[in-house]
């Protein structure tokens, strides 16, 4: 995928340089309301149709869920739970899987390839496929295990946002497929007023834990869930409760590098500076002499009083 | 592996050293280092400087270019875990020639306390020394230690083979480990080359595998006075062995000494 011009990239991985920033562009959201959601997989079919992708049939696991997991030609996923509510009622939960599109991205971050990964005005967090090496960092940085490497031609692939059809207009193939409007596409402004229409819906019918899912630990998502049990979202497949960047990958992508690189100049130049002010380490001419008599004579400490004088030849 | 019992992995105390007669008139050569060690020594450098460059071509976006030196990201990424399968290798066979030659002795913490005069070139008063300082052992431990935790690390981070076998948050903390033990062992190399620099004659060490007398009587006394030791116990037997007035001996063999 190339980069757009109609769309501003704001951030690109492993790169310090200023991006463009006149357009000040809108931001969109995908917004999914789990609690529409019938698991159709419309979306999943929509997506393999818009990206042309194709996963190998795989064998059922006992559960809805197929294919098993995201991998580099999967990049929605309905992720179908059992859950045995509180009361003893079953409550099958189903989330589609997929990036986030965070506002502060880990994979971005943790990319050391520049131009790999971008972040468009609108908020899409995208794979630039040409800039990729495969290292697999973007793995360890995504809080959501979202990106999948490719073993045939070792890079990683996941959800776009359908920029494509984004940058001309269009909502994401996947909006597009759902039945039941469940997924909506909007600016992000629009679709948090949606999502709180939605919410008190949700209230009126019982489910007070009922709440959006925008997490402020990733400065929030341009993928939002509407959750009726935003209390727990780890009831959905997992979905971690307050996704943050590791602290680990915070550590070794953060000040430290700098910190780090500029020991290493400091080293060198320290080292140059000491060789100016304090100058090499000579082994004096005597040195010399007092060994050459400890190879030649048994008893060393005649030789350095100078015993070998007379037989050293001289120079 | 067969060449764990070729002469070539003798641990270096087992090693017999000779000392010369310069070609410069009064001045003798004390053998350091075997041509195998010295070989050794320099693949396990060039390894080092092949994973320097690659590993901080990933390392900080300032230094990405490096990775055209490799072909590239994609080649950078794929060839520098093979660099450090050698390096494992190459080290493994420096640690065992030398670790008995660098355990650590009371020498060397009174060296420790004599730093500060030795980094102004002051050896008055310093403990007479074996065949390395402590200094010397530091790098030795240092790099053994760092370059384990980065072998370990980084088979852990190597995603092409061993990707399936660690969870995700292992593999953050390998990472983090890898390149902080990197940063801490280019750092221990620094020091290293430039003592090479500073210490005049030492690099000969390593290049020609012989230092001057001089050299050795300056800074590893003790081990000088072994070598001369050998020398002097193998002529022993040979007539006139112990007279002053003997012409300049060639290359003399003795017994172990380190
Ligand atoms: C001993 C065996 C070693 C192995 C198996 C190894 C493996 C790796 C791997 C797999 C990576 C991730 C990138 C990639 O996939 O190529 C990496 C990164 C790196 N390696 Fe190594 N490596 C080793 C030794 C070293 C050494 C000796 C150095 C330098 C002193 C070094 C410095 C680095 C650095 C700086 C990075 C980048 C870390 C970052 O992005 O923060 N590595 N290594
Ligand atoms: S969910 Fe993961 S892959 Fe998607 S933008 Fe966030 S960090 Fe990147
Ligand atoms: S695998 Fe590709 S996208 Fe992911 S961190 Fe590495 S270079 Fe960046």
């Amino acid at each position: 995928m190339a980069d757009y011009q109609s769309l501003d990239i704001i951030r690109r991985s492993a790169s310090t340089e200023q991006p463009p920033r006149v357009r000040g562009g809108q931001e969109v959201a995908k917004l999914i309301d789990v609690s529409r959601c019938i698991g159709c997989k419309a979306c999943q079919a929509a997506c393999m149709e818009w990206n042309d992708l194709r996963q190998p049939v795989q064998t059922c696991q006992g559960n809805y869920t197929n294919p098993e997991d995201l991998s580099p030609s999967v990049w929605t996923l309905m992720r179908f739970t059992e859950y045995e509510n509180p009361d003893g009622n079953l409550e099958w939960l189903i989330r589609k899987d997929g990036c986030m599109h965070c506002s502060d991205p880990g994979c971005l971050k943790a990319c050391p390839s520049p131009g790999a990964i971008v972040q468009y005005e609108n908020g899409i967090v995208d794979f630039i496929s040409e800039n990729c090496i495969g290292c697999t960092y973007c793995v360890k940085g995504c809080p959501f295990n979202i990106p999948r490497i490719n073993p045939v031609d070792r890079k990683v692939y996941k959800c776009t946002l359908c920029v494509d059809r984004v940058a001309v207009g269009q909502a994401p193939a996947c909006a597009k497929a759902c039945p039941t409007a469940c997924i909506m596409f909007g600016t992000k402004a629009d679709m948090i007023v949606q999502a709180e229409s939605r919410i008190a819906d949700l209230n009126s019918r019982g489910f007070d834990k009922a709440g959006l899912y925008n997490p402020p630990g990733v400065g929030g998502t341009h993928v939002m869930y509407v959750l009726h049990h935003a209390d727990n979202p780890r009831l959905y497949a997992n979905l971690p409760q307050n996704p943050r960047i590791s602290p680990i990958v915070a550590l070794w992508k953060g000040g430290f590098k700098v910190v780090g690189l500029a020991g290493l100049a400091l080293a060198a130049v320290g080292s140059f500076f000491h060789y100016v002010a304090a100058g090499p380490d000579e082994t004096d001419s005597n040195d010399e002499t007092v060994a050459f008599d400890m190879a030649h004579f048994e008893d060393d400490r005649n030789a350095s009083e100078g015993r070998g004088n007379d037989v050293r030849p001289s120079h | 592996m067969s060449v764990l019992h070729t002469d070539e992995l003798k641990r270096d105390e087992q090693i017999p050293r000779h000392v010369h007669d310069a070609d410069r008139k009064g001045r003798v050569y004390v053998d350091r280092y075997n041509t195998t060690q010295r070989i050794n020594h320099w693949i396990t450098a060039a390894l080092f400087t092949l994973l320097t460059l690659s590993g901080l071509s990933l390392f900080h976006p300032s230094l990405f270019f490096l990775s055209n030196l490799f072909g590239g990201g994609q080649d950078t990424r794929a060839y520098h875990p093979w660099f450090g399968v050698f390096l494992i290798v190459s080290f493994a066979m420096l640690f065992v020639r030398f670790v008995k030659l660098n355990v650590p002795n009371r020498d060397d913490v009174r060296w420790m306390r004599k730093l500060g005069n030795i980094v102004q070139n002051k050896h008055a008063g310093l403990p007479e020394l074996g065949k390395y300082n402590a200094g010397q052992k530091m790098v030795f431990w240092g790099q053994s230690a760092l370059i384990s935790v980065m072998f370990v690390s980084g088979i852990v981070i190597w995603d092409q083979y061993f990707g399936k076998y660690t969870s995700i948050d292992i593999k953050r903390y390998a990472l983090a480990a890898h390149s902080m033990a990197a940063l801490i062992a280019i750092l221990i190399i620094i020091v290293h080359i430039y003592a090479g620099i500073w210490i005049k004659g030492t690099t000969r060490a390593m290049i020609r595998g012989s230092v001057t007398g001089g050299w050795a009587y300056r800074h590893h006394r003790k081990w000088l006075r072994k070598v001369a030791l050998g020398r002097e116990e193998a002529r022993a037997g040979e007539p006139g062995a112990n007279d002053p007035h003997s012409p300049m001996p060639g290359p003399v063999s003795h017994g172990p000494a380190e």
